[in-house]
């Protein structure tokens, strides 16, 4: 019976190197069920690759990744998702020559292809409820049939979150996710990620300190690879070394 | 023969034309590193070297042959950057079906206009090198000498002028190169040019030892093939050192058992290479 | 793509299309002079064949320069099989199918995991192996000379019914008959869900692995099915024309269902046959004109990929019918 205060995520020792440099060095990370976590830190700290590491783009040179309980380090990423670690983008990614309705139905169809025959076959009507559900939930349910490539950025950034949210996520990994958006979208976009944050854990690198604020619960802050500091969004503002790395001296 | 003399005959030969091959290779390493593409037609460079050597030593003389040829080659592979490949953007995969389409089309020209003949022209400077084991062609000695100093030409081009700097910088990166001013487009024409000659003089120096044939391009172009790959792209120094190497195993497997079973092993090899090289082609990406 | 609601109109205009294309083809036989009969029959199986590399080009976006190997599989083994120990057809085919595809699954868990540019010289180098042993090994498969198998083909036994493959009506009808399976089995394929995923994974991998799909295998199930086509056409190729020969491995045959697939149009179903049919007509034409016909077979491929990059069919789709799948 795992106690009720054990994390979701954790990460022991977690290090990886791209020939010489160090990107990530031993770090040790652990994020709780609910949570709205983000990670802060100027470029090149390591925040990507340790996100990246978590959702196994990349193999750790060293240390693992322990979720729920299980090691998952040695797992492909593909595995991850059908645990629950569902990845966003940095860049928005999302079928560009495919319909709106396409691109989250192949989200959908994971969900539903269980089996050999699944393959073959699969019931129209299940999928294109839940592509509906998700389209529905980010505002996108009238572009359904547009291309994706047409969509303006903003929407595309929504038609990835409800990809996203229609691969039935328990920890959802955003990667910069109001980049490039407009004041207006940002805004909708912080209101809709924290609507999901009732049914899944929310891990998002920002560099959008209001979303930032407005967002997170706890902050993270890495540089050059490690964590420097950790805490409630107060807790973070007024810490030296954040300071310091931030402003320089 | 004996053993050590059939084995020296080996080693002389496969170093010989494993000069020859660095020549070439490294006109497909140079087009491979500094344009990204893949030049399936590199092989007919050499051949129509070899088949208007042919044309220019029986009309002129071998060194008009030698000049010219190659500089024919080379406008030949400027009219194809400028008519085919620079249209398509040098897209990877769009590039190496163009120029699959550019080999038929060079080889199938020869056909109709050389024939499907082989022919061959008398070495220019012939004299007769005695050894222990067996006299051997003072031409072909000739050929080694010449092909190392091109490879020594073409280094100090890439390595000491500014066209072979920018060449290097658009091998880099050529985003950057071209914020920096770099014309790139004139130096993937050059690049591809230069590539052509250096395959078109490889051709014109082989004449005289092999026989222009409007097939005569495959072989090569597989070997070249493996000398990159295996040696590494944009490296002159590994290009040389896989060709002498391909070169000397080549000659020792082709004598001592079948040629047939040395193309066997080397396409074998140079598909594994590529396969467990994780750092990709190009040499990019990791994990 | 379609969506579920499309479904049911779309469905039937397109089959409605392929099987009246089926129809025509069946229909063509009773019409054709007897040059020309053989001509159609050649090109059915050879479309065929273009079908199977489409799977893997137009489906999946791998573009492969090795596909030879797959088809000379299931030339040899059945045509083999015949010479040597006088297997019936039935069991020949199934001979030739199976080599094909224990073939691709050995190829695709080596190669697969290259792409782009590295992937299309992997195997190209074991399409050339292949080439180079069935030379090697020429006391067994003939070389390049190859071996003629008139006389050993036995006939096609259903049961109680026999038929020659010899007659030309019976060669032009098997052809026909392997080339609808294999048509309707690429509809069948890229409209269902493990299809869609293949088109995913072409229009953007990445997103598909993080999506949760195991890229990998469905790449080796691209391979193995764009294979086994291959190698049935193979097969069919041998018993229909009683002959195998090493130059079918070789880079050529390679070549060619690249620009067949591109000149018709990769990615659409119907284009492997298009551009078989347009492309051997045009070699024919030219083959009696000039012994250098390759210089149209290198015009077409620069052509095609300059101007028309989406191919016959692909521009019939953008222009006129979207819906052509």
């Amino acid at each position: 019976m795992a106690a009720i205060s054990a994390p979701l995520l954790e990460t022991v020792g977690l290090q990886r190197a791209f020939g010489g440099l160090q990107a990530v060095r031993s770090v040790n990370f652990r994020l709780d069920r609910g949570e709205i976590r983000a990670i802060i830190g100027p470029n090149g700290a390591g925040k990507t690759t340790l996100l990246n590491l978590i959702c196994g783009r990349l193999r750790p040179t060293a240390g693992r990744v322990v979720y729920k309980g299980q090691n998952i380090t040695a797992r492909p990423a593909h595995d991850r998702v059908a645990l629950g670690i569902v990845y966003t983008f940095q860049i928005v990614s999302v079928y560009r020559n495919l319909t709106v309705e396409e691109n989250v139905g192949l989200a959908v169809r994971r969900l539903l292809m269980q089996g050999p025959l699944h393959h073959f076959a699969i019931n129209p009507q299940a999928v294109a409820g839940r592509v509906h559900d998700a389209l529905h939930r980010v505002g996108l349910a009238a572009a359904k049939d547009q291309l994706a490539g047409y969509l303006p950025y903003g929407h595309q950034r929504l038609l990835e979150v409800a990809m996203a949210l229609a691969s039935a996520p328990q920890l959802l990994a955003l990667d910069e996710p109001t980049q490039g958006l407009a004041p207006d979208e940002i805004a909708g976009l912080v209101a809709l990620i924290r609507d999901i944050s009732k049914t899944a854990t929310i891990l998002l690198i920002e560099h959008n300190m209001q979303a930032v604020l407005d967002l997170s619960r706890r902050i993270t802050v890495m540089d050059n690879g490690s964590i420097i500091a950790e805490g409630t969004p107060a807790e973070i503002e007024a810490n030296a070394d954040v300071q310091r790395v931030y402003l320089g001296g | 023969m004996s053993l050590e003399g059939q084995l020296f005959l080996a080693l002389l030969e496969g170093a010989v034309s494993g000069l020859v091959l660095a020549l070439m290779a490294l006109g497909l390493s140079l087009v491979f590193g500094v344009m990204r593409i893949v030049n399936v037609a590199h092989g007919e460079f050499y051949m129509l070297g070899a088949v208007l050597a042919w044309y220019l030593a029986t009309t002129a003389n071998f060194l008009v042959a030698l000049v010219a040829a190659p500089l024919i080659v080379g406008g030949v592979a400027l009219a194809s950057d400028r008519l085919v490949l620079r249209p398509i953007k040098y897209a990877p995969e769009a590039t190496i079906v163009a120029t699959i389409g550019l080999l038929y089309i060079f080889q199938q020209l020869v056909l109709s206009i050389y024939g499907p003949y082989a022919r061959s022209i008398a070495p220019p400077v012939y004299f007769r090198v005695d050894l222990p084991w067996f006299g051997y062609s003072g031409y072909k000695i000739i050929v080694a000498g010449l092909a190392a100093l091109l490879l020594a030409a073409t280094w100090l081009l890439v390595t000491r002028t500014r066209l072979g700097l920018y060449m290097r910088a658009t091998q880099q990166d050529r985003e950057i190169a071209q914020a920096f001013g770099v014309p790139v487009e004139r130096i993937y024409a050059a690049a591809f040019a230069l590539g052509a000659v250096l395959a078109a003089l490889a051709g014109v120096l082989v004449l005289p030892i092999q026989q222009a044939h409007y097939l005569m391009g495959l072989d090569p172009l597989l070997l070249s093939f493996m000398v990159v790959i295996i040696g590494g792209l944009g490296s002159l120094k590994g290009t040389l050192a896989a060709a002498i190497l391909i070169g000397l195993v080549d000659g020792l497997v082709s004598v001592f058992f079948t040629p047939t079973l040395a193309r066997i092993v080397a396409s074998i090899l140079v598909a594994m290479v590529l396969v467990l090289r994780t750092e990709g082609l190009y040499g990019e990406g990791a994990g | 793509m379609s969506g579920a609601a499309g479904a049911t109109p779309r469905a039937g205009r397109v089959f409605g299309l392929h099987l009246a294309v089926i129809a025509l083809l069946l229909g063509l036989q009773f019409l054709l002079p007897p040059f020309h009969h053989g001509m159609v029959a050649r090109i059915m199986i050879l479309a065929t064949y273009a079908i199977g590399y489409n799977l893997l080009l137009g489906y999946t976006g791998l573009m492969s320069l090795g596909h030879a190997m797959f088809f000379s599989a299931g030339m040899y083994a059945t045509g083999l099989a015949v010479y040597y120990r006088g297997v019936g057809t039935v069991e020949g085919l199934v001979l030739g199918l199976a080599a094909a595809i224990l073939l691709a699954v050995i190829i695709g868990l080596i190669t697969l995991r290259t792409t782009g540019v590295a992937f299309l010289i992997v195997t190209m180098m074991f399409a050339q192996v292949f080439f180079l042993t069935t030379l090697y090994f020429n006391a067994i498969t003939g070389g390049d000379q190859g071996l003629v198998l008139s006389g050993r083909v036995p006939p096609l036994r259903f049961g109680n019914w026999e038929v020659a493959l010899t007659h030309p009506a019976v060669k032009y009808n098997l052809a026909l008959a392997v080339l609808t399976v294999c048509l309707l089995l690429t509809l069948w394929v890229t409209r269902s869900p493990a299809g869609r995923v293949l088109i995913a994974i072409r229009e953007n991998a990445d997103r598909t692995r993080m999506l949760g799909y195991n890229v990998f295998n469905y790449k080796l199930l691209a391979l193995v099915l764009s294979g086994a086509v291959s190698g049935l056409a193979g097969s069919v190729w041998t018993l229909l024309f009683s002959y195998v020969g090493s130059s079918y491995a070789g880079i050529l045959y390679s070549i060619y269902p690249l620009l067949w697939t591109l000149l018709g149009g990769a990615g659409t179903v119907l284009g492997p046959l298009v551009g078989t049919g347009l492309m051997t007509y045009i070699v024919d034409l030219t083959s009696g004109l000039t012994d250098s016909y390759l210089l149209v077979v290198g015009a077409a491929l620069i052509l095609c990929i300059m101007w028309l990059p989406t191919g016959v069919m692909g521009g019939v789709r953008r222009r006129w019918w979207s819906w052509l799948p």
